[in-house]
């Protein structure tokens, strides 16, 4: 069985943010949530690095754990996804992930919360597959039909690799050999408690 | 003419033809393998033994998204899980099992005297009030507080996920709703008995006597005996405190960062467990653990011989007259005036 995971190869990466465009129109995405997000670390300076982040979907999610109403469920394929009918917006899941996934609407009591979304590598959610009812709630579906998310998929540089934990984690190692210097897998030790040596 | 544009022609192609053999050599010095490309760059491992998160720059307005990482969040997921959970269990349970075995074995402290019927004004309609939308409210609080910690593992498995949601859902409105009402009533009631709160030397008599829990003994006391001050100044510094946490979370990230709401969780989370607590034991010895002493909250007066007992100084003070209300007969029906 698969084990659908994210890598972001940052010395690849040159913040086009085409994943983040390819993922709020693939989805829906409303305004003001921001699945899926591009960071760059010492911006202008030499060494610069940007990262693509969004939901990693860890190993032993914290998000699960904390979540105080068990919202969330992992699939076989090792997705963390989350049901926004069970959801109260309480905001713990925030709290506890480690790489901010995620987002709240902002239209709870107060101004505050409301339902959580986030990042569901493109696999929808609890309602039937392909539903409209899903597509309204979580987005677009695309692991049903057999496709890897969208980010990944319109990443200019292909810096952004999606798909079973195994395969990717091979690309990436042929890489850094090939050209001789990698400066790893930007959150893999905290998500899938796991390095990638090269 | 021909023959000098051809002869220029010939000699800036080998001017061009000398350039290039020239500067073959520095060219090929700047082959790939003398430049590295990770020369000033950073790596994950060492961002997060230097820094709490690993920050950048994003080009979006929330400038929480530009924090790449915070391994602070499984701290945090640990404390709540874990910690928060045997710190409540362990204080609630407590609690409840030394007073079951204080019950037991004291028994509800009477009246020794007996009534003697004579009733006196303890508290008033104004007092009362606030005493007990305060403590209205802070049973709600407690409830639905004690849902998000203990709901998933205790209540979760008696109901299908649509119901507690909807459970769940309602004690969050309540909770976040009721912040405040409870907090106008935590400040009103610092104010209204301040004066009869501040520690004295008759409180150390008081507790150097163990407040006469063993025996029969009857240390004086004023309006508020020591017991009741503890309560009192747990009720206001715990009480803003956790207001102060609370109303933090309700309002995330106004001027907070991850960590600060993180800290103010687990602030809110402690306090609220130990608060609950010492509310189980004020509750205890306002009901069940004292003979006349739910009236003075509930009808506002006491019985005299109950005030003699565990208040004298009291009510010494309000016979004298100099206190606002006072000692009230029972009315004697006065014939035919």
């Amino acid at each position: 069985m698969a084990r659908m995971k994210f890598l972001c190869d940052a010395d690849r990466c040159i913040e086009c943010n085409a994943c983040v465009t390819a993922c709020k129109n693939e989805n829906e995405v409303p305004w003001g949530i921001n699945r899926r997000r591009v960071v760059t670390i010492n911006d202008g300076k030499p060494g610069e690095r940007s990262v693509s982040m969004a939901c990693m979907h860890c190993t032993d999610a914290p998000c699960q754990a904390v979540c105080p109403v068990n919202a969330f469920y992992t699939t076989a394929d090792g997705v963390v996804l989350h049901s926004k009918d069970i959801c109260i917006g309480c905001g713990y899941c925030f709290y506890a992930c480690p790489f901010g996934a995620p987002q709240y609407p902002r239209v709870g009591n107060f101004g505050s919360r409301g339902k959580m979304d986030k990042c569901t590598y493109c696999a929808g959610g609890p309602e039937p597959d392909g539903s409209m009812a899903e597509y309204e709630k979580y987005g677009a579906n695309r692991l049903a039909e057999g496709k890897l998310p969208m980010c990944a998929e319109m990443c200019s540089t292909k810096s952004l690799l999606a798909g079973d934990g195994e395969i990717i984690a091979e690309i990436y190692k042929e890489r850094v050999a090939k050209r001789g210097y990698g400066s790893g897998a930007w959150g893999w030790n905290t998500a899938y408690r796991e390095t990638i040596t090269s | 003419m021909a023959a000098s544009v051809a002869k220029f022609r010939i000699i800036v192609g080998a001017l061009a033809l000398v350039w290039v053999a020239v500067s073959w050599y520095p060219v090929a010095a700047q082959q790939p393998t003398s430049v590295d490309p990770t020369a000033s760059a950073v790596s994950e491992q060492q961002l997060l033994q230097q820094f709490k998160t690993i920050q950048g720059r994003g080009s979006i307005p929330d400038t929480k998204s530009y924090t790449i990482e915070q391994p602070a969040g499984r701290d945090w997921r640990h404390f709540h899980e874990v910690t928060l959970r045997w710190i409540g269990a362990v204080a609630v349970l407590g609690i409840l099992a030394l007073l079951v075995i204080f019950y037991l074995w004291r028994g509800m402290v009477r009246i020794e005297s007996g009534r003697s019927g004579q009733t006196i004004v303890r508290f008033n309609a104004a007092e009362r009030f606030v005493h007990w939308m305060t403590a209205t409210c802070f049973v709600i609080l407690a409830l639905s507080g004690l849902n998000i910690t203990f709901g998933r593992a205790l209540l979760l498995p008696l109901m299908s996920p649509v119901a507690f949601t909807a459970w769940s859902k309602w004690a969050k409105y309540a909770h976040n709703y009721l912040s405040f009402p409870f907090t106008l009533g935590v400040i009103l009631i610092f104010f209204m008995w301040i004066a009869g709160n501040i520690p004295n030397r008759v409180d150390i008599e008081w507790f150097r006597r163990g407040g006469g829990m063993v025996g029969h003994d009857h240390p004086p006391a004023y309006r508020f005996n020591s017991g009741q001050k503890v309560i009192y100044w747990i009720v206001v510094l715990g009480g803003s405190a956790i207001a102060v946490s609370g109303y933090l979370l309700m309002f995330p990230f106004y001027g907070t960062d991850i960590q600060t709401m993180q800290s103010a969780e687990m602030a809110h989370g402690v306090i609220a467990m130990l608060f609950i607590a010492a509310m189980l034991g004020h509750i205890y010895i306002g009901t069940i653990g004292m003979e006349g002493a739910f009236e003075a909250m509930g009808a506002g007066t006491v019985d005299v011989n109950w005030a003699k007992e565990h208040h004298n100084l009291w009510l010494e003070e309000v016979r004298a007259g100099g206190q606002p209300r006072l000692a009230q007969q029972q009315p004697a029906a006065t014939p035919g005036e």
